[in-house]
């Protein structure tokens, strides 16, 4: 899928009014099967570019066209099929603690099954050869029957990405993958993550902490820092005074790890009060 | 300061009396309106009936065909319970799934749209009045629809459980963890795709706990709805009261009393199970 950002503005919905923007008008064009890597220092607006171009966050200024079709202009059932199309991994992986892997891989496939396929699957997971081919690629083939709240916080993160295998989408918007894996798991799950994309010839645009592995893995490298891209530059062509600048201020983010990824476990609800009234 | 002698008195004491005065004060144009008078039961004229009636329970009444009767009239409210449960299942489920907001395509980014939101408000509305007319009063028409019977009380059941299980299955859906389910809409399933994979693991156990615990709930009160004539062991109760059959009364106490300790256990054994 070809990704176009025009001058693109947008904020989070969350955010305070005097807040600046995430985005500040920033120009970008992926081609189709294009393999970027986004890079910056925390607070640069990494997470809200994939969320803009994942429809998932309205601009408040600028343009945004997916193959051409603005998302934002096209009525709710087109642009719900244009979601169709892609895939966002959020950082913290999306998976409910009481399903099992078989379940919150396939998953991934969803938008391509009709709703009595997907409900036959509850029943039985319904390709299971898919599901674990998925996840050997992350070296999770043994864990296809665990349930989620039985894996660590990097297996989770893996599951997340495994789910990617299994979309019908042209565009895979990966943020931040990498967060909570040691180096090895780290390079081999960069590594699956780029060779799935191109077997699929999706587009691939992930966000990373690691600059190492931005370069090492992608062609193309985005640095970006307040909401602009600050060089957009082939992966050979990145030096270290461009990224000297885009980490100035942050030195320790360019040469430390990774943070960890946030809130892993989230709150249990408060029980609803039982009353006969 | 040092305090060298011990107080004479303790100073909260005053404050404490006024409250108390003041409560007293407050509570007597309550006890004239509730025309609270309980030395009537003392009354020569009232305490000897209520002996009489009294004395009556005793032996309870264990004639094999009343005790074939009353075995019939429990297992019909067990199973006025169950059916009015499920058929208010048909009503909650679909409106608690258009109820909640976690399942909104127009609210992935940002606000939810006018229309959308109209529908939900609505939905929500439908609901509060369903469950807020009382089950009594839901039999009582239905008696008079349909006639005396089981069916009234199914009927009145569906309704008003159905508006309580609506709201309160919307409520366990917004309060629970939507990120899995956010997730699954921003990359293209279906509502009710996410709603299975995304929304229903988090929540299955405590939406099926309160179904439970409302089944039992369902059983209690398909007993009352049996005297306006809704069937079940309620009725059978009412017609004996008002032949003063004190034994008969007795039996169907106990048995009234062993369902509903018995409800009581299988519902918190089953949530036990699900916890």
């Amino acid at each position: 899928m070809r990704v176009e950002f025009d001058a693109l503005q947008a904020r989070h919905p969350a955010a305070r009014a005097e807040a600046p923007a995430a985005l500040r008008g920033l120009d970008l064009r992926i081609g189709p099967g294009e393999q970027v890597a986004v890079i910056g220092p925390s607070g640069a607006g990494k997470t809200s570019l994939l969320q803009a171009a994942a429809i998932a966050l309205r601009p408040s200024a600028g343009g945004l066209r997916l193959d051409g079709v603005d998302p934002w202009s096209v009525g709710s059932a087109q642009r719900q099929a244009l979601r169709r199309r892609l895939f966002l991994a959020p950082q913290v992986p999306p998976l409910p603690p009481r399903q099992r892997v078989v379940t919150a891989v396939l998953a991934g496939g969803l938008p391509a099954m009709g709703l009595l396929a997907s409900l036959r699957s509850l029943f039985y997971p319904g390709d299971i050869p898919a599901a674990h081919d998925a996840l050997q690629r992350f070296d999770l083939g043994d864990k296809l029957f665990e349930r989620v709240d039985r894996l660590s916080g990097g297996e989770r993160q893996r599951v997340g990405l495994a789910r990617a295998l299994l979309a019908p989408a042209t565009l895979w918007l990966i943020d931040e993958p990498l967060s909570s894996l040691d180096p090895v798991r780290t390079r081999q799950a960069i590594g699956a993550l780029v060779q799935g994309a191109r077997e699929r010839r999706a587009t691939l645009l992930a966000t990373l902490h690691h600059v190492e592995m931005a370069l090492a893995h992608f062609p193309r490298v985005i640095g970006l820092r307040d909401g602009v891209a600050a060089f957009d530059l082939p992966a050979a062509a990145v030096t270290r005074e461009h990224l000297a600048r885009l980490y100035a201020q942050h030195e320790d983010e360019l040469t430390g790890a990774a943070p960890e990824a946030i809130a892993e476990e989230p709150a249990l609800p408060p029980p609803v009060v039982m009353h006969c009234r | 300061m040092r305090i060298d002698t011990a107080p004479q008195r303790d100073p909260a004491w005053p404050g404490r009396v006024g409250w108390m005065l003041a409560l007293l004060v407050l509570m007597w144009p309550l006890l004239v309106a509730t025309e609270f008078r309980p030395w009537v039961l003392l009354d020569e004229r009232s305490l000897g009936p209520t002996l009489g009636f009294l004395a009556a329970f005793v032996p309870p009444k264990l004639a094999p065909e009343f005790l074939a009767l009353v075995g019939r009239e429990t297992w019909r409210t067990v199973a006025i319970a169950t059916a009015g449960i499920t058929l208010a299942l048909l009503i909650a489920v679909p409106m608690a799934l258009l109820a909640t907001r976690a399942l909104s395509i127009s609210a992935l980014a940002g606000r939810m749209a006018a229309l959308p939101f109209v529908l939900r408000q609505a939905t929500r509305w439908a609901l509060i009045v369903l469950r807020s007319v009382p089950e009594l009063v839901w039999a009582l028409i239905f008696v008079r629809v349909v006639g005396l019977g089981p069916t009234a009380g199914v009927l009145a059941i569906a309704l008003t459980y159905g508006g309580m299980l609506g709201k309160v299955y919307g409520e366990i859906l917004e309060s629970g963890e939507h990120h899995a389910a956010t997730t699954l809409l921003r990359n293209g399933s279906g509502r009710l795709q996410a709603f299975f994979y995304g929304l229903l693991p988090h929540s299955a156990a405590e939406l099926t706990s309160y179904t439970i615990y409302r089944w039992e709930c369902a059983i209690r009160s398909s007993v009352i709805l049996g005297f306006v004539g809704a069937g079940g062991l309620g009725q059978e109760l009412d017609n004996s009261m008002k032949m003063f059959a004190g034994g008969e009364v007795a039996t169907m106490l106990l048995v009234f009393i062993a369902l509903v300790a018995l409800a009581d256990r299988t519902s918190a054994w089953l949530r036990k199970a699900l916890a």
